[in-house]
């Protein structure tokens, strides 16, 4: 289906309003837009998380479509299980096969930390599903601690500010690239105010036969002290500051989809409070190590873009 | 009256505990199975992937990275509607512990064949009954074997237990490991047609991949709620007392061989009595046989299903007795003693025995329990009358 804004909003919400989100939770508006690109019956696993508190206070459900919660750590073991069951069901000709789509909606804590060995072994096993990361960066349900997708110098309540150690000392992972290490068909990396872009993927991540992974950045104004309006705009700024670049992997070809005149890291750093501590004189050369460190990521991911020719 | 010739013929086979399973498995034919190798269960994984790779079975084999994702898949899977199954032992239990409460509380009529394995530290790959004892709570049916060709039967009959409306449960029985995993016995396996009859097909009320009809399945549930589904779960537990009967009723009107939620061996008119769970029992029959030449008053009472643990039936069974003493082959560090004891003393006491009784725990690690030392508990309990046994007593054990 071609993407016009048009179009999109006759189509019907699979998403009811009158959860419980926080204003200006980014992970609502994603799970939106990655429902309404896909002209297929869904079912859908969420783990423990924001995401699923916020959407299924029992008896109440945000979901129009099948969903299913089990634990924190196996939302991937446990969509693989719903998805060989219908492969299972659809050859024994016990149900029809109506395309259906298989989709797990993450956050980062679940995805790159206590969830990886589950994601690794169903992407590895080649299940038909795509695993949709709302990332933002630390565990926010539980009250903002620190993840393993945790910026370098973010301040978490367990990556505190102290006179010592100040925020998070350890870069983050890269998840993406992980997933294209399994040889997985499609990877990539979105952000919500990029929502075509976001929506194309999504659309290309469910045609493919076998696993695909999309990490998409997910804004969270309580973990990230900032007003509750800037969700999409900071969503933006991850782009143009490069600490967040929008790229895809189809089949080990590397695309980049967005190339921003790339702003310094100060920008990103003036405009959230978990960040404030590096904006201090003495904290300098941290941000000018994590610019480094932001420098060379987006240097090594265009490299990779060119030799897949692709760039 | 029913006779002998009406029942259906089973083929006689020589198999091991794992491949009788396997072959239950084969007959069964669900349509996800999930699991992940571990000694002493490796041999189901392994005999199942043939039947999958030969095109045996329909079935889906999801060769998983672990236990925990062997039973997340299964839930998965049987909210999806249809048949899931696993196998597990030991560690590999322990790991999936916090996903068996999931499976029980999502109402999910899995079944898991355990085949018993101590547990680490120190590492042990024997049987003891320690890894199913470890999810004793989590809302699962446990029955548990004492012979191959039970084994063989509780692997077909705890699909329709698992799945009785009444029920909804998830439903694990256990076979000693190597005792019973990894010795032959001569079995009667069914015609494939029968167990597919006798299982019939799942029809579930509620499925994930019913997408003209989405359901939610494990909403997050409070205070407001949570104790009531609880409640629920209980009562499901509660109403096995009567299905695992009836289940197994119809069984032995099929095959000839009956199953109850205990059994009693020449305890009608016996003074002294033996409660115990899984392949120990076949020992001590033999003791009791012998020591009936003796015209010595003895019994046993093999229990079958610990969850839910059929207390009538218990202090029925055991109500009037001089002594008993309880065998535990698994053991819970600084309790006052073990589980298969406290049950049975609840049950006594509850419904207002008092016999002289002893809890001896054996086994451990996979140490053999011979008759000689099945007589001496025997002896110990002729001098038991009117007491109850602390501390608790450990056969076999180097002091």
């Amino acid at each position: 289906m071609a993407l016009s804004l048009k179009q999109l909003s006759t189509k019907g919400e699979l998403l009811a309003p009158g959860h419980r989100a926080c204003a200006g939770c980014a992970e609502t508006i994603i799970v939106r837009q990655v429902l309404h690109a896909i002209d297929y019956p869904v079912v859908v696993a969420v783990p423990t998380g924001c995401l699923e508190v916020v959407t299924t206070p029992y008896p109440y459900t945000s979901w129009y479509v099948p969903w299913i919660h089990s634990a924190f750590e196996n939302s991937a073991s446990t969509i693989a299980g719903a998805e060989t069951m219908y492969r299972s069901l659809v050859k024994q000709g016990k149900i029809e096969d109506r395309g259906t789509k298989f989709v797990v909606f993450a956050g980062d804590g679940a995805t790159y930390d206590i969830g990886l060995q589950f994601l690794s072994g169903a992407v590895e096993r080649g299940h038909r599903f795509l695993y949709v990361c709302l990332n933002n960066e630390a565990y926010m349900n539980t009250g903002i601690q620190r993840s393993s997708a945790t910026p370098m110098g973010a301040w978490t309540t367990t990556s505190p500010v102290g006179e010592v150690i100040v925020g998070k000392k350890e870069n983050r992972k890269d998840m993406t690239a992980i997933m294209v290490a399994h040889n997985i068909p499609y990877a990539a990396q979105a952000a919500p105010h990029a929502w075509r872009d976001l929506m194309t993927k999504v659309q290309k991540a469910v045609e493919v036969d076998g696993p695909s992974f999309i990490d998409v950045l997910s804004p969270c104004q309580r973990g990230w002290r900032y007003e509750t309006e800037e969700t999409i705009g900071l969503s933006k700024l991850a782009a143009d500051t490069c600490i967040w670049p929008l790229y895809e992997v189809v089949d080990g070809v590397w695309k980049l989809n967005y190339r921003p005149k790339k702003k310094p890291i100060t920008e990103w750093f003036k405009s959230q409070g978990r960040f404030s501590h590096l904006l201090r004189p003495e904290n300098k050369h941290l941000v000018e190590e994590i610019q480094g460190v932001v420098d060379k990521e987006w240097e090594r991911l265009l490299r990779r873009c060119e030799v897949s020719g692709a760039a | 009256m029913t006779t002998r010739t009406e029942y259906v013929k089973g083929t006689p086979v020589a198999l091991d505990g794992d491949r009788a399973v396997a072959e239950a498995m084969r007959q069964v034919n669900p349509d996800v199975v999930a699991a992940y190798p571990i000694t002493p269960q490796t041999e189901i994984v392994q005999r199942f992937s043939e039947f999958v790779a030969n095109g045996e079975v329909d079935t889906e084999f999801i060769a998983v990275e672990s236990e925990h994702a062997a039973m997340s898949a299964c839930i998965g899977a049987s909210a999806a509607g249809g048949r899931a199954q696993t196998a597990t032992a030991g560690a590999g239990l322990a790991l999936m512990w916090e996903v068996t409460w999931v499976a029980a509380g999502t109402r999910l009529p899995i079944v898991m064949h355990v085949v018993n394995r101590s547990l680490s530290a120190p590492l042990n790959i024997l049987c003891d009954h320690s890894d199913s004892m470890g999810v004793r709570d989590a809302g699962w049916i446990q029955l548990y074997a004492e012979t191959i060709q039970e084994a063989y039967d509780d692997a077909i009959q705890a699909v329709r237990i698992a799945e009785h409306p009444d029920v909804m449960l998830p439903t694990m029985h256990t076979l000693d490991g190597f005792v019973l995993g990894h010795s032959l016995e001569r079995i009667e396996v069914l015609p494939d047609e029968v167990v597919r009859g006798f299982i019939g097909t799942y029809n579930p009320r509620y499925s994930l991949l019913d997408v003209d009809h989405p359901v939610t399945f494990g909403p997050n549930d409070y205070h407001d709620y949570f104790f009531e589904h609880r409640r629920q779960q209980i009562e499901g537990m509660e109403r096995a007392l009567d299905v695992i009967p009836q289940i197994g009723e119809e069984f032995g009107a099929l095959t000839g061989r009956r199953y109850g939620l205990v059994e009693g061996y020449q305890l009608d008119d016996a003074d002294f009595a033996i409660v115990a769970l899984g392949s120990i029992n076949g020992t001590v029959k033999v003791v009791v046989d012998e020591l009936r030449r003796q015209d010595r008053k003895v019994g046993l009472l093999k229990v079958r299903s610990f969850r839910p643990f059929p207390a009538d039936k218990v202090a029925q069974a055991l109500g009037g007795k001089r002594a008993i003493a309880v065998l535990d082959r698994s053991f819970s560090f600084g309790a006052q003693a073990h589980p298969l004891f406290l049950e049975v003393l609840t049950a006594l006491y509850t419904h207002g025995f008092t016999p002289g009784m002893a809890n001896y725990v054996f086994g451990l690690g996979g140490r053999d329990t011979l008759p000689w030392q099945i007589r001496q508990v025997y002896d110990d309990l002729a001098e038991l009358e009117g007491v109850v046994s602390a501390p608790v007593r450990y056969l076999t054990v180097r002091e």
